[in-house]
């Protein structure tokens, strides 16, 4: 199973805490996926600056599994860091989850912020998960910053579309084969999440895929269920794709006619 | 001297009330606060949308939610216009998942939308109709239950007599640990060149934002949901996305005055339905949720029904402990 920061988890299945349609829906995908690691907004979700989110986040805790506390819907630096800070307090963990977004209408990860906080960050002791791109320079740079695990999307957050760019992330796991990797957002399809794994990505997470499916149980369950076959088939060390037929049982030595 | 006492006078105590009077017992309410502001229902929408809330609520909802209209109209003014479902721009993706997972919706077109609301001719070339939903006006529907109530011979304030009965929302937080805190906030616009038949809902990934005519120009605008059990003032962003909404929908909301802000938090259960049970000596109703006006009748009837005759409510709640 995932190893980061020197911590095993105890699934590769990563699940988001929002939008689900009440509590009892979210414990019982909770409790079908299997999942190791919650991710929880500090920012909306607990009335960020107002208080008054205590009640969900015993309801998130209650659910038993290690809580990733994430910087989501923060657009600097310095935003990230205070929620990251915020976040330590409340919940008593120095992992973060670290989101600086950048272009608004994709979310997409404003690398140049990113590793400016992670850098902080990692400096007063946290434990930084980025939200990053597959860019590797970026990655490279992350890992320079104190960064000990990567988080590249797989597309934009919520858009559901799947790995938009799987060459990408093969090259990313080709080039950084000791670093544990987890593709971040954009997950719609269990097949989506299956790829991923057998890719050989360490972990996938994901939050609106199940949140918002009619069933969120049945999804999460899904999930796990992928995560499960894509894992174990990277482990089985796949075939090579090759363009020609290749018999399962040999012809030679039996009787046929040409 | 009164056969029940119910504390909380929102939507909750009022049907309970109500239910009660109507079967012949004598009711007291007691609420500390002097206007309706301190519950959440006053700062309610008013949709009887069973519906189109069936997309993210469970089966009982869509059930007594339909039988909620009928129960108003018998107390207050319900405007049966159904209720218009639109997508903004990128999000019209979204219409087709709303139709499945909702019951009864109609798809529409442009001169559909221009024939049910006028004033949205040519902005929407797509949309869903609900027609078999309603709408009412929260305020007026509380002051009406009051009246009818007052008119019966029920008190209001003094001393706690006879079975007690709990309807104080969120403030019963004290004797129910599950309950919790879903926050709300909702502006009241006016807008005079715009008239709207009937509630618009306006489907977006995040929050579910709706305008419900309240006639003469007025509109509420609401309403966000947010984990949180902090009441009082809006925030700056959350008025910043409705209002942004509402401009979408028809420019000329950005000329529309701003009559009031308002934010509260509904009582909820982990399951986001109501509960009916008995705490110690007292009875209570609660976790309504957003489905005060659809529910708040059916839970009402069925807690009358206890008390009167026995039956188990289909909202029962047991604690371990009365197993």
């Amino acid at each position: 199973m995932p190893v980061f920061y020197g911590t095993e988890v105890a699934s590769p299945l990563m699940l988001g805490t929002a939008g689900y349609p009440s509590p009892a829906i979210l414990a019982e995908a909770f409790a079908l996926s299997g999942a190791g690691i919650a991710t929880v907004s500090l920012r909306r979700e607990a009335g960020h600056g107002l208080g008054g989110g205590q009640d969900f986040l015993r309801l998130v805790e209650g659910l038993g599994v290690r809580l990733l506390p994430n910087t989501a819907g923060c657009h600097t630096a310095r935003e990230a860091i205070t929620t990251a800070q915020m976040a330590r307090e409340l919940l008593g963990t120095d992992w973060i989850k670290l989101e600086v977004i950048g272009a608004t209408d994709l979310l997409a990860p404003d690398v140049f912020a990113l590793v400016e906080a992670a850098g902080e960050l990692s400096a007063q002791g946290f434990k930084v998960f980025p939200y990053c791109t597959e860019d590797l320079s970026v990655c490279e740079r992350l890992l320079r910053a104190g960064c000990e695990v990567l988080m590249p999307w797989g597309a934009p957050i919520g858009s559901g579309l799947g790995l938009a760019h799987p060459q990408g992330l093969r090259a990313l796991r080709a080039g950084f084969a000791e670093v544990p990797l987890v593709v971040d957002a954009g997950i719609g399809l269990p097949s989506h999440a299956a790829a991923a794994m057998e890719m050989g990505f360490d972990a996938v997470l994901l939050n609106t895929a199940v949140a918002k499916a009619g069933d969120p149980a049945q999804m999460a369950r899904a999930m796990a269920l992928a995560l499960e076959a894509g894992r174990a088939a990277h482990r089985a060390d796949p075939i090579e794709p090759r363009q020609m037929a290749v018999p399962s049982t040999p012809v030679i030595g039996k009787a046929f006619l040409a | 001297m009164s056969d029940f006492t119910i504390y909380g006078a929102g939507v909750m105590g009022l049907c309970v009330a109500t239910e009660l009077m109507a079967r012949g017992a004598s009711v007291r309410l007691i609420d500390p606060a002097q206007s309706g502001g301190a519950a959440c229902s006053w700062w309610a929408g008013g949709m009887l949308a069973p519906f189109c809330e069936f997309e993210s609520a469970e089966e009982p909802v869509l059930r007594h939610g339909q039988a909620a209209m009928d129960w108003w109209q018998q107390h207050t003014a319900v405007t049966r216009a159904g209720t218009l479902v639109l997508a903004l721009g990128r999000d019209r993706g979204e219409l087709a998942r709303f139709a499945r997972r909702t019951h009864g919706a109609v798809a529409v077109n442009g001169p559909d939308i221009a024939a049910l609301e006028p004033d949205l001719a040519g902005r929407f070339d797509q949309a869903l109709f609900f027609g078999a939903e309603a709408h009412l006006n929260p305020r007026p529907a509380l002051a009406a239950l009051r009246a009818g109530l007052q008119a019966k011979g029920a008190q209001f304030g003094g001393d706690a007599q006879g079975q007690m009965i709990d309807c104080r929302g969120l403030a019963a937080r004290d004797v129910l640990p599950d309950l919790r805190g879903v926050r709300g906030e909702m502006l009241v616009l006016r807008q005079p060149e715009i008239a709207l038949a009937r509630p618009v809902r306006l489907l977006h990934p995040r929050v579910p934002i709706y305008l419900v005519p309240r006639g003469d120009g007025v509109f509420m605008l609401g309403a966000t949901m947010i984990e949180s059990d902090r009441r009082g003032v809006v925030t700056a962003r959350s008025v910043l996305e409705l209002l942004s909404a509402a401009y979408a929908l028809h420019p000329a909301f950005g000329e529309a005055e701003i009559l009031e802000t308002g934010a509260d938090a509904r009582p909820a259960f982990p399951d986001n339905l109501p509960r009916i049970g008995r705490v110690g000596d007292r009875l209570y109703a609660n976790g309504l949720y957003r489905h005060g006006y659809l529910l708040a009748p059916a839970v009402a009837q069925q807690l009358a029904d206890h008390i009167t005759n026995g039956s188990r409510p289909e909202f029962w709640h047991e604690t371990d402990d009365q197993r």
